[in-house]
Parts: C-alpha cells; structure tokens; sequence
C-alpha cells in the first residue's frame, strides 16, 4: 500500500515535470477541462497541427472545473466547459489577476434516453423532473408498463448534470437512490441493459442500442437544438485568459471556421448555424 | 586504498538510506496535504453533522455533505467481499499449504499470482458486461449494478491476497506441531483444524486484514460496478456509493478550494486513516505471528 502510494506520487512529480518543461516554447498551447468538449478539441486540434505543423497542442481532460482551474492557476492556455464560470471562478480569477473570456464552440442538446424495448413516447420537463426527485417511481404512472423505474443520472458535479438540474430539476434534488454514472457513455451502457431505466446523455451519445425520447412534444436532433425549440440543450464554451493571442487565437478561429464546425458535427455535437 | 574502499561503502549506504527515507518523506507528505485540505471543510459546517449527516448532495444549494451513506456503502460492500473471500481465501489456503502435492501446489500458486495481475478495470469491465447482467436476469432485479455484483467482484480481488499470505502463514507453523498432533493419534483432519489452523491464526487475521484494506481502498471496480446512488445500505441487491467512488467521480469537477472540494479531502483523510488502522493492526497481528511461531 504504502510502496503504491510512493510509485503513484513519484509518477505525479515526473509528470508535472514533464508537464512544465513542455509547456515552454513558441507554439504550445494547453488544452484542458470539461470531458464533453474533450471529443471536439482533440479532432480538431489534430487537424489544425497537420495544417500548421509548427503548432503543438496538446489537449487534456479532466472536467469543466479542473480546466478552469488550471486556467486560474496558469497550467492551461485553454479552459474547456460544458458550463458557464461559477461566481466563485470568477471571484478566484479576479484575485489571481486573470480575465477569463468565454468563447462558445458549439451546442449540445441532452437527450433523455430509455430501454429500446420502453414502449413511452415522449415526456414532458414536469414528468422528467417528477422521475427524477421521485414523485413518479413506476412506468405504469406514465402509461407504460408496470415497471420500477430505474434513475440513472450523473456525477452530480459534472456539467452534463449541472444543465439538467438548471434545465429539468430547477433546483430540486434528484433522489438519492439514482445511481450516478461517471460518463456519458456508461450511462448509455447502463440503459440499453436495463429495462425499467431512464437517463441523460449528451446528443453525440444517442446510439440504435438506445431509445431518445422526444422533450414536450421536440425529438432531440440537430435542427431542434440550433433552432432552439428543443428544451434541454446548452451551449460548450472555451476559456482563455484575455483575448485570445497567437497560437490560442488562430485555433479558436480554426474551431469556428466552416471546417471547424463540421468537425464539430462529426463528433456529434451541434455547429454554431453553418 | 582501504579508505577509498570505506568511502564507498559509507556513500553507497548513504544512498539506500536516502531512498528510505523518501517514502518515509512522502507519506508524511501525503497525510498533511490531505489534512491541509479536507479540515478547512470544518470551519463551514459541523464535524458531527459530516459525519452523521445522511444526505450528500454536495452541488445543490444549499450543500450537503452527510457522508454517512458512503462511508457505509464502502463497509457494506467490503462485509459482502469478506464474507465470500474469507472462507473461499482460507480453504483455498488450507489445501494448497497442508493438502495439494507439491505439482498441484505450484501450479495453483502461481494461477493465483496471476488473478493478482488483472488490472482493477477488467475486473469492472466484466461486472458491467457480464456479471451485472446476468444477476439482473438471475435475480430479476431493477438493475444489476448493485453492492452483490461489486461484492463478488472485490471477493475475486481479494482471495489472492487472503489466500497467499494464509498459506504463508499455515506453512510456517512448525512441523513439531503436526508430528506431535500425529503422535497423539490425530486424523489429518483434526491436526488441520484444531492444531495448525489455531497455531497460523495471528497471520491469517493479519491476511483478512490486508485483503480487507485492499477491499475497502478499490477504486476503479467499485466505481464501475456499485451503482452508484449515496443511500445507506439496507440490502445487497441495492446500490450503493463508496467512498472511493466518489471522491473519482466528483474530484475531476469539483471547484478547487470550494467547500465540495475539501469535503472530498476530507472523505479522503477518512479512508486514509480507515487503512492506515487496517495495515497497524494487520501489522501487530504480524508480529505477534512471528513470536508465537518461533
């Protein structure tokens, strides 16, 4: 035990070190934070090193507040979220002398998906919000048939989580005995193997193995997203401190460009009216 | 010459001793860190409201930070291992250290090694794809991520260690022992369980301790296979949170220096002194072992 913690912490110096040397240099630029956006910066900073080969970026996960806070802490160039800056961030930002700028590089709605074998239509946000803090706790209540309903949710600091709770919850708690899920795709996973079970995901993640219903009446897809018509969609932001400056500058644009929004498309997010 | 010789000796020890020093060094380092960290939680809400509150929801607003049902979770699921490794680890033992011909011995030792080897993640990986499943199924449960599934899984991870370090411990008993126990007219039987088996007992607690710190600090299986939901545990069929779940899905998004992120240390500093107590008394059973057996 003790011998683990020591290689562990070892294996953490090496890699900060590492982390540090590479982050001097003309060039670099650090991506870091929410694991929603993760999909959209890799491809495309993939694409935008072959296109400029004397870029090197590299990009990271970790979460929407682990991004931020490298940003406040100066260990990032760019600050992925799939929410907007808490006060707190902000507060902490203003105190370490950094001006945080938010660029949005994409929507993405989140589908409210169940067992393909469900034989429910469609929801409304009320009966979402009353399956979820436990008013509703069988299918039969719904129409469907008699059936407990397993509440599948997230970790309730990701982002994905927090657009719902303001989206669907609106502040009310979701039941203790939802089980939370590290990721979009396990929660996915969890679905198309339980049949009495409801959960969230991301619209990249909507799959055949799984059943998306439509909110009040709109199918999550693209158009309803952009359109705005479909109720449970947020946009996906990209911090910098300050405006944006050489490397960071040009690939924000990069992102925002025609090419960059397809890639934004293909990774199963929403582009920003191309 | 024979200075040089002495200098050489001295620096090289130097250097051993150096390296010793740095876990010790780390540790320390490890413990204050986490304690640097999780107390500043105190100044904002009650220590017995922590640890007796039954509610987390530590993103809501108000927060909650009750961690009672994780900390519970983490025993509970660790109870269901114990029960099923203990006397799966310990038979096992018995037959490989007093029963198995030395062939069979060597072949079993060196496949249980190897159960050792399997990274935490396949083992969580298999509870998602197929054990989770197929208890659904067996059971006809809601859903088959439940503390059963992570239960079975954690016992599978820590048979190896119950079953290695008991076996070390029934070998090492003196063949005085069993000679005399024959000599009175003893079956095999007998001398197992009423001689050897008594005579190991120190070490094989200090086993089940070990197995048992294993269980309890499993992170990536339980995370994968648990379920998930901070409820106090009233059944196996359930699911349920442990402490080790949490802080790996929670530490990647909390705020850094908000009042969720030192209630993740702080749940931190809990499970580091849960196993620090498991491997101080795994460690006076040790010794223990030790003089009884000499």
């Amino acid at each position: 035990m003790k011998r683990i913690i020591l290689i562990l912490t070892l294996a953490c110096l090496i890699l900060t070190l590492m982390i540090s040397i590479s982050q001097a240099g003309e060039g670099q630029l650090v991506v870091q934070g929410s694991t929603t956006v993760l999909p959209i910066a890799q491809a495309a900073a993939e694409v935008f090193m072959q296109n400029n080969p004397q870029a090197n970026i590299s990009v990271r996960g970790g979460g929407s507040g682990n991004g931020i806070a490298a940003l406040i802490e100066g260990t990032c160039d760019i600050a992925d979220a799939s929410r907007p800056m808490k006060v707190k961030e902000i507060l902490l930002c203003q105190k370490k002398g950094i001006s945080p700028v938010p660029h949005i590089v994409a929507m993405d709605g989140i589908a409210i998906i169940v067992h393909s074998s469900n034989p429910i239509q469609g929801l409304n946000i009320e009966e979402i919000k009353d399956i979820y803090t436990g008013k509703i706790s069988n299918w039969k209540e719904l129409g469907g048939e008699d059936r407990k309903i397993v509440v599948v949710s997230r970790d309730s600091s990701s982002g994905t989580f927090e657009t719902f709770e303001k989206i669907v919850l609106k502040g009310k708690k979701v039941i203790p005995e939802s089980l939370a899920q590290a990721s979009n795709q396990t929660v996915a996973t969890v679905i198309s193997t339980t049949k009495g079970a409801i959960g969230y995901v991301g619209l990249g993640y909507i799959s055949n193995t799984v059943k998306a219903l439509p909110v009040n009446g709109v199918i999550p897809e693209r158009k309803t997203v952009v359109s705005g018509k479909y109720p449970i969609s947020r946009p996906l932001y990209m911090y910098t401190d300050g405006a944006p400056q050489g490397v960071a500058k040009d690939f924000l644009k990069f992102i925002c460009s025609k090419e960059g929004q397809k890639i934004v498309e293909k990774q199963g997010f929403v582009p920003l009216s191309f | 010459m024979k200075g040089k010789f002495f200098l050489k000796e001295k620096i090289i020890k130097n250097i051993f001793l150096l390296s010793s020093l740095t876990s010790i060094f780390f540790l320390v380092g490890i413990s204050l860190i986490l304690f640097k960290e999780g107390l500043p939680l105190f100044r904002e809400i009650n220590f017995i409201k922590f640890l007796w509150g039954k509610s987390w929801y530590p993103t809501c607003d108000p927060p909650e930070f009750g961690v009672l049902p994780l900390i519970l979770g983490s025993f509970w699921i660790t109870l269901g291992a114990l029960i099923i490794a203990v006397p799966l680890g310990i038979s096992a033992a018995i037959y490989i250290s007093e029963l198995a011909t030395p062939k069979v011995r060597n072949f079993l030792k060196l496949a249980i090694e190897m159960l050792t080897g399997i990274p935490s993640v396949i083992y969580g990986f298999l509870g998602i794809v197929v054990l989770g499943p197929w208890l659904q199924n067996l059971l006809d449960l809601p859903i088959g991520l439940c503390s059963l599934t992570a239960s079975l899984l954690l016992a599978l991870m820590t048979i190896p260690t119950i079953t290695s370090l008991s076996e070390e411990a029934l070998f090492s008993v003196s063949k005085d022992y069993k000679e005399a126990s024959y000599a009175l007219g003893a079956t095999k039987w007998e001398t197992i369980i009423k001689v050897i088996v008594p005579a190991a007992f120190s070490g094989i607690s200090t086993a089940v301790l070990l197995g048992m710190g294993r269980a309890i600090g499993e992170t990536m299986t339980v995370l994968m296979v648990a379920g998930g939901a901070a409820v106090i545990p009233r059944s196996f069929l359930q699911p349920a949170r442990p402490i080790t779940a949490t802080i790996a899905l929670e530490m990647g998004e909390a705020v850094v220096g908000s009042s969720h992120y030192h209630a993740l240390f702080s749940l931190a500093c809990i499970l580091f002194m849960v196993s620090l107590a498991l491997n101080l008394t795994a460690d006076y059973f040790l010794t223990k072992f030790r003089r009884t057996s000499q």
